[in-house]
């Protein structure tokens, strides 16, 4: 039973609950199992809250046997990115600045999470701040790709996305700044959800870029996402960004999983040279199965896209080099060389030097340079202007269509190692991610098979207008249906990295 | 325009990084790379378009005027590197002379 458990879907898990089929505590344990069994090989996760998550399964497990109604979540076990703040748990960000600190509040997010009746299983690894796309920018050292270990699970939210690959979680949440949720969901064969910007709650989320940090769901399945994205989303007075709408009806879309009526494009300058060839071919069928479902496929050039990535890259350090002076060695975290005759500068100064890994440091230098004066226009205020020229292709395109799509990724996971000292082929991961960052629309990244070279998973992305996030669902639930159909078993059965 | 190593010694001086030689080598290298690679935004025919700061605008966002409780000292020092008499303790902020 306990291996059949963590094989479940979460949307399964929580019938069996509320049927008292399985007590919650059971589900946990069995989840608590599996990630003493396979995580010293993926290394998902940097804290493990056993007792805590027992804590909260016996809890929900009480509160059915008071006869309370449970949410459509209760009992169901979590993956939490360590870039959300807990009471209970440390909170490191996969950085050495913050090892082992314990925040004094809850996140938004998290206090949604326990209100729910999702039970925490843990916090999982990460690229330092959120930056990278491969996990191997955090402090604590990789994590590994269950499809194959020696590859990344992609980044940044890879310690998330490999959890529930491996089948430890049937739940994470992740973040997604520049694609650290989709590209990792693509990567390990999951499906990834960067909400619309706003629509979820970045208050406890240690911010990297507040202007594109969004949290969201990963998942085994788009239903799965669809339920988590409901728990977490919502109007929260405490995050001045937070969008005050009603919340898309994600789950009821991915129900009804039909493209019939809709009209799909297919984006030409998020294809071509730099893909791998097994990625463009299963997206091209993917388009196809669009087609023999009832979806009106048209292309439509998004001219601007070319240039997401330079501005990203100008827009998010900037951001980052702000955001990241918070940590001076004053309140919290490490503090280095406080001798006693150094001044408050120079302790804030080594105290940076050795509490940031290269990625940062470069991100911080980066963004100090593209917002000096001197540089300010031709950097940081150019790339400002190219923003609004995407969203202008954005807004230009969903005049056109319902949805756009594109591979998530350029390429399958690649192995570990292989970019670390590259830092702009480590950018590419990100290429046909930015652009629903930088106009803060939704996008969803659903498997669509393996890449026949690689036999490695590959995203189909799906990029829906603003607060329109439930099309997106619609879309990938009516791809994800149909190649289960054609496939006859769930695409994660295929991954042997821990057979 | 390549970026000078006096360049990146200034900028990790002003993002108070105390870099090592090596390592302000290695970054001067790579932060050339992709300043080069991040220029392309200059290709772009941008005049008169405004600039975006946020995805989804918002203008004056505030909350109703009322109080509610906030950290007290003990939590708020809990994680502090160093404390004394309830506050934070931190290195000299003045010069020595």
């Amino acid at each position: 039973m306990a291996g059949e458990l963590t094989r479940m879907s979460a949307a399964g898990i929580a019938a069996a609950i509320a049927a008292g089929e399985v007590s919650a505590l059971e589900v946990t344990d069995a989840h608590l199992a599996r990630i003493g069994e396979v995580d010293p090989q993926v290394h998902a996760f940097l804290h493990v809250a056993a007792d805590e998550a027992r804590r909260a399964a016996r809890a929900v497990d009480e509160r059915r046997a008071a006869g309370e109604a449970l949410g459509p979540l209760a009992g169901v076990p979590l993956a939490l990115k360590d870039v959300f703040t807990t009471t209970d748990m440390p909170t490191t960000c996969g950085s050495a600045i913050l090892a082992g600190w314990q925040p004094p509040y809850d996140a938004t997010i998290t206090g949604r999470l326990r209100q729910a009746g999702v039970v925490i299983l843990g916090k999982t690894n990460m690229d330092e701040f959120a930056m990278g796309s491969s996990t191997e920018s955090s402090a604590f050292g990789p994590s590994h790709n269950p499809w194959d270990l020696t590859r990344v699970p992609g980044g940044s939210s890879g310690g998330s996305a490999a959890a529930v690959a491996a089948f430890q979680a049937p739940l994470a949440i992740g973040t997604d700044t520049g694609g650290s949720i989709r590209q990792p969901a693509a990567v390990c064969g999951l499906v990834g959800v960067k909400p619309t910007y706003g629509g979820s709650s970045r208050y406890g989320l240690v911010a990297f870029a507040s202007s594109l940090d969004t949290p969201g769901p990963l998942a085994r399945t788009v239903l799965d996402a669809a339920l988590l994205h409901e728990v977490i989303s919502g109007h929260d007075p405490c995050d001045a960004t937070s969008v005050d709408a009603p919340v898309p009806p994600v789950v009821a879309a991915a129900r009804q999983a039909d493209v019939s009526g809709l009209t799909i494009g297919v984006v030409p300058e998020l294809a071509g040279e730099g893909y791998q060839s097994g990625v463009l071919a299963r997206f091209a069928e993917a388009v196809e199965l669009l087609e023999s479902l009832g979806a009106k496929v048209v292309e439509v050039s998004c001219p601007h896209f070319s240039y997401a990535l330079p501005a990203y890259y100008l827009i998010a350090p900037s951001e980052c080099s702000s955001n990241l002076a918070r940590f001076d060695a004053m309140r919290y975290g490490l503090r280095v060389g406080d001798d006693g005759s150094a001044s408050a500068e120079e302790v804030m100064s080594l105290t940076r030097a050795r509490g940031f890994g290269a990625e940062v440091k470069r991100r911080i230098m980066l963004g100090t340079y593209a917002l000096s004066s001197g540089y300010y226009d031709a950097y940081y205020g150019k790339a400002q202007q190219v923003r609004t020229l995407i969203t202008r292709d954005f807004e230009a395109a969903f005049e056109q269509v319902d949805v756009l799509v594109s591979p998530t990724t350029p390429t399958t996971a690649f192995p570990i190692g292989e970019r670390v000292d590259d830092p702009m082929a480590m950018y590419l991961a990100d290429l046909c991610t930015i652009p629903s960052n930088l106009a803060g629309n939704a996008a969803l990244s659903v498997p669509c098979g393996l890449a026949p070279e690689d036999s490695l998973p590959v995203g189909l992305q799906i990029m829906a207008p603003v607060l329109a996030d439930d099309r997106a669902y619609r879309v990938g639930a009516a791809v994800e249906a149909a190649l289960d159909t054609r496939r006859g078993h769930p695409l994660l059965d295929d991954a042997k990295g821990l057979a | 325009m390549p970026i000078a190593r006096d360049d990146v010694a200034h900028l990790a001086r002003l993002s108070r990084l105390a870099l090592a030689d090596e390592e302000l080598d290695h970054l001067a290298a790579q932060l050339d790379v992709i300043i080069s690679a991040v220029a392309r935004v200059q290709e772009v025919a941008a005049e008169g378009i405004p600039p975006t700061s946020h995805a989804v605008p918002l203008v004056n966002v505030f909350r109703d005027d009322v109080v509610v409780p906030c950290l007290g000292a003990e939590k708020a020092l809990d994680q502090a590197p160093a404390v004394e008499q309830q506050r934070f303790r931190v290195p000299r902020i003045l010069a020595e002379d």
